[in-house]
C-alpha cells in the first residue's frame, strides 16, 4: 500500500446532536480537511457506508468540493469502517481520486435506534430480507440477541463466564474515562457495576452492550507521497481488508459447522499480516470492534492473539488495559468513548500512530483496527510514516 | 383536580347512602348455581345456609340497573371521568363477615365514600385510588362489610401496537412456508447430490444444481444455543422470552422461539409450529 491517512475529524458525540444527519457529516469532513490542511476542492473522492443516510453528492455539495471521480459505498453494517479507507487507498493506488474523504454520520440515539428491531431489515425484499426470515419472525431480531446466541454457545464450550465478558467492558471504561471527548468521561465501571447491570439478551447484559450515539467521524486518505507534504504526520495503511466466511449471514451465522470463532475475520486477519509482513505479537496496540463484548473474546482468538478459547486467560491479568500487554481501545472504544460504527476507532488509531492520542501508548509503532463482527468485516493495520 | 377534591369532600360529608333492597331474599336456587360454580360442596350450603362469600350477590342489581344517583362510588367515578380519568380498574376488596346467613333473609345495603387519593402515578396511568365502603344488613343487623377500592386512571397512550414480524418469502423458501403450514418441517434436499440444508437456497452450494426437493424432518433436536430476550419490546412477544438455535439429527440447524419453562444447552426438544400473521412460525417445546 502506498495511501497514507492525513486528516481525522468528528463533531461531539452525544445522545442528541441537535442537528441533521448531514449537518453532521459536513461537519466531520470539514474537520478532517482542516485536520490534514486540505481544502474541499482537494477532494475529488468520498465512501460511505452502505447504511449512511448521507449520499456523497449531497456531502459533497455542502461542504462545497466541486466535482468527484470516485463514490463508493460498503455494505454490512459497521462491518464497512476498515472498508472505506481500503477503498479509499485503492483508488488512490489506481489513480481513480486523489484525496478522498471517508465519512459515516448518524444520530444512532436521537434518531433511528440500532439496538431496537428493525422491521425494515425484516421485510426488505431481497436476499437479506429472506436471510432475516428465519430469525426476526421468531423474535431474534435485535443485535444484542443475535450476539447472545454465538455467545451463549462460546461459555458452554470454553467454560467463559459473565464476569469475562465483563473484563472488556471495565477495561474501556477506564479508558474513556481519562478521554475528554468520550460519553463516559470521568466514569469508570468496576466489574460488579458489570455484574449488577441487568439482562437485555441474556447471557449479555447491559454494560456488555455499546451505547448508541449521535455524531460523525470522517477520515482523509491520500497517496503517501503527497501525504509527506501536509499538516500532520501520516498514518501509513500498511494493511487494509475485508473478508466474509464460509456460510456467511449478517449476525446470525449459525448454520456453520462452528458457532465460537469469527471466521471472516480471521479471513481479514490473514490478509492483513501478510499485506504487512507481521504478525500480532507484532502489534502495539488494537482497536477491536466493540458493540458487544463477547465478540472482542473471540476477535482475539481469531485474530491470533490467543489460542482458540483462551482470550478469557489473555485478558484476566488486564491484558488489554493500558500498560498490559496488548492494550485495546485506549479511546473508550464504542462502549465508552462512543458508537460511530467503528469510525472513531479509526481515527483513535491514527492518533495513536502519530503520537497525539490523550491515551497514548508509547511507542506505537503499529495499530491494528477492526471493523464490526458478527458481519463481513474489514481491517486495517496503520504505522508512522 | 380542585374539583376532584371539592367532591371528595362534598360525597364524604354526605356519609351513608340510602340502602338498597335486595332484588330476591336469600334463596336456595341462587345458593345451588353459586356453589356449583365455585366448585364448593360443603353439605351446610345444600341445606339453607349461604355461603358468607356470597353477601354481594344479594344486593346485585341485576343486568339493567336503575340508577341510584346518591350511590357514592357512582357519583365520584362521574366526577372523575369528566376530569378526564375515564379507566377503572379495581385494585382491593376486603371483605369481613360476621355471621353466616340463612334462606329467607332480606338484605340491604348501604354505602359511603371513604377515601379517594391521588394524583398518583401508576404502570397504567396517572390515577386517583376510590375507597368505598359497604355495609350488608338483615333487618337492623349488620352481617357484613366491605371494603372496596378502584383506580380511576388516565389511560397512557399507547404506541400503535406493533404487528408482528413475518417472514419474507422467495421463491427458493416458499415450499418451506407451506410446509410449516401443512405441520411439517421441511428440511431442502439437493435433488442431484441428496444434500440436506438449512436455510434453504436456490443452488446446492456442494454440487451446483438447482433442483431441489426436500424431506420433512422428524422435527426432533437438540438444543445447540439459545437467548433469553428481555429487552427492548419486541413486536408480538411478551418479555421475557426464549429463542433456541437447534440442532436436528439431519445434520441442519433451525431457529425458533422455546416455549417450554427450562432451557439449556443439549436438552431434547420436539417442533411444534405458532401461528402469527397467516404464517406458521416452526418452534420448539421440551421432549417429552
Amino acid at each position: 500500500m502506498s495511501a497514507a491517512i492525513v486528516g481525522i475529524g468528528a463533531t461531539e458525540f452525544s445522545k442528541d446532536s441537535g442537528r441533521s444527519e448531514l449537518q453532521l457529516a459536513a461537519e466531520a469532513v470539514r474537520a478532517a480537511l482542516a485536520d490534514a490542511g486540505l481544502s474541499p476542492s482537494d477532494v475529488d473522492g468520498l465512501v460511505t457506508f452502505a447504511m449512511d443516510a448521507n449520499a456523497e453528492i449531497a456531502v459533497a455539495r455542502e461542504v462545497g468540493i466541486p466535482s468527484l471521480t470516485f463514490f463508493s459505498r460498503i455494505a454490512y453494517g459497521g462491518g464497512a469502517a476498515c472498508a472505506t479507507v481500503q477503498q479509499a487507498a485503492m483508488a488512490v493506488a489506481t489513480g481513480a481520486a486523489e484525496v478522498v474523504v471517508c465519512y459515516r454520520a448518524l444520530n444512532e440515539r436521537s434518531g433511528h435506534r440500532f439496538g431496537q428491531v428493525s422491521v425494515a431489515a425484516a421485510t426488505a425484499p431481497t436476499s437479506s430480507g429472506v436471510d432475516n426470515g428465519w430469525h426476526y419472525p421468531m423474535g431474534l431480531g435485535t443485535p444484542a440477541a443475535t450476539v447472545a446466541m454465538a455467545a451463549r454457545r462460546y461459555m458452554h464450550e470454553f467454560g467463559a463466564t459473565s464476569a469475562d465478558f465483563g473484563r472488556v467492558a471495565v477495561a474501556d471504561r477506564r479508558h474513556a474515562a481519562t478521554n475528554p471527548n468520550a460519553w463516559f468521561y470521568g466514569r469508570p465501571i468496576t466489574l460488579d457495576d458489570h455484574q449488577a447491570s441487568r439482562w437485555i439478551a441474556e447471557p449479555l447484559r447491559l454494560l456488555d452492550c455499546c451505547q448508541e450515539s449521535d455524531g460523525a467521524v470522517a477520515i482523509v486518505v491520500t497517496s503517501l507521497e503527497r501525504a509527506r507534504d501536509l499538516a500532520q504526520r501520516p498514518a501509513v495503511v500498511r494493511a487494509a481488508a475485508q473478508g466474509s466466511g464460509p456460510d456467511q449471514y449478517v449476525m446470525t451465522s449459525y448454520y456453520r459447522d462452528d458457532l465460537t470463532g469469527l471466521p471472516e475475520m480471521g479471513v481479514v486477519g490473514r490478509q492483513l499480516w501478510r499485506q504487512a509482513g507481521m504478525g500480532p505479537s507484532d502489534v502495539d496496540v488494537a482497536v477491536l470492534y466493540d458493540h458487544f463484548t463477547p465478540y472482542v473474546l473471540m476477535q482475539l482468538e481469531e485474530l491470533g492473539f490467543c489460542e482458540r478459547g483462551a482470550a478469557k486467560d489473555f485478558i484476566a491479568d488486564g491484558a488489554i488495559e493500558l500498560g498490559g500487554r496488548l492494550p485495546v481501545n485506549p479511546h473508550g472504544g464504542q462502549l465508552g468513548e462512543a458508537y460511530i460504527h467503528g469510525m472513531n476507532g479509526i481515527a483513535e488509531a491514527v492518533r495513536q500512530v502519530r503520537g497525539t492520542a490523550v491515551n497514548q501508548v508509547a511507542g506505537a509503532a503499529h495499530v491494528l483496527v477492526t471493523a464490526g463482527t458478527g458481519v463481513p468485516t474489514s481491517g486495517l493495520i496503520l504505522a508512522p510514516g | 383536580m380542585s374539583r376532584i377534591l371539592e367532591e371528595t369532600d362534598r360525597l364524604k360529608a354526605l356519609g351513608w347512602c340510602g340502602e338498597r333492597v335486595a332484588r330476591d331474599p336469600v334463596n336456595q336456587p341462587m345458593i345451588n348455581n353459586w356453589v356449583e360454580a365455585m366448585g364448593d360442596t360443603h353439605p351446610a350450603y345444600r341445606e339453607g345456609l349461604a355461603p358468607p362469600a356470597m353477601v354481594q350477590v344479594w344486593t346485585m342489581r341485576g343486568l339493567h340497573p336503575a340508577p341510584q344517583p346518591d350511590d357514592p362510588l357512582h357519583a365520584m367515578s362521574a366526577v372523575l371521568d369528566e376530569a378526564g380519568f375515564t379507566s377503572v380498574v379495581a385494585t382491593n376488596c376486603e371483605q369481613t363477615y360476621h355471621r353466616a346467613l340463612k334462606v329467607g333473609e332480606l338484605l340491604t345495603v348501604r354505602s359511603r365514600l371513604s377515601d379517594v387519593v391521588g394524583p398518583k402515578k401508576t404502570s397504567l396511568g396517572v390515577g386517583w385510588f376510590v375507597t368505598t365502603e359497604s355495609t350488608w344488613f338483615s333487618g337492623e343487623e349488620p352481617v357484613a362489610t366491605m371494603l372496596f377500592r378502584i383506580l380511576k386512571y388516565q389511560p397512557r397512550p399507547q404506541a400503535a401496537a406493533a404487528s408482528p414480524i413475518t417472514p419474507v418469502v422467495s421463491r427458493d423458501t416458499a415450499f418451506f412456508w407451506e410446509g410449516t403450514a401443512a405441520g411439517q418441517l421441511r428440511i431442502q434436499r439437493c435433488e442431484a447430490c441428496g444434500r440436506l440444508r438449512h436455510p434453504p437456497g436456490p443452488m446446492c452450494p456442494a454440487c451446483g444444481a438447482t433442483s431441489m426437493g426436500f424431506v420433512v424432518s422428524e422435527g426432533a433436536g437438540t438444543v445447540y444455543s439459545y437467548v433469553v430476550h428481555h429487552h427492548p419490546p419486541v413486536p408480538g412477544k411478551r418479555l421475557p422470552f426464549v429463542v433456541a438455535l437447534v440442532e436436528l439429527p439431519e445434520g441442519v440447524r433451525v431457529l425458533g422461539e422455546f416455549l417450554g419453562e427450562s432451557v439449556e444447552i443439549g436438552r431434547p426438544v420436539r417442533c411444534t409450529f405458532v401461528r402469527v400473521g397467516g404464517f406458521h412460525l416452526p418452534a420448539w417445546e421440551a421432549a417429552a
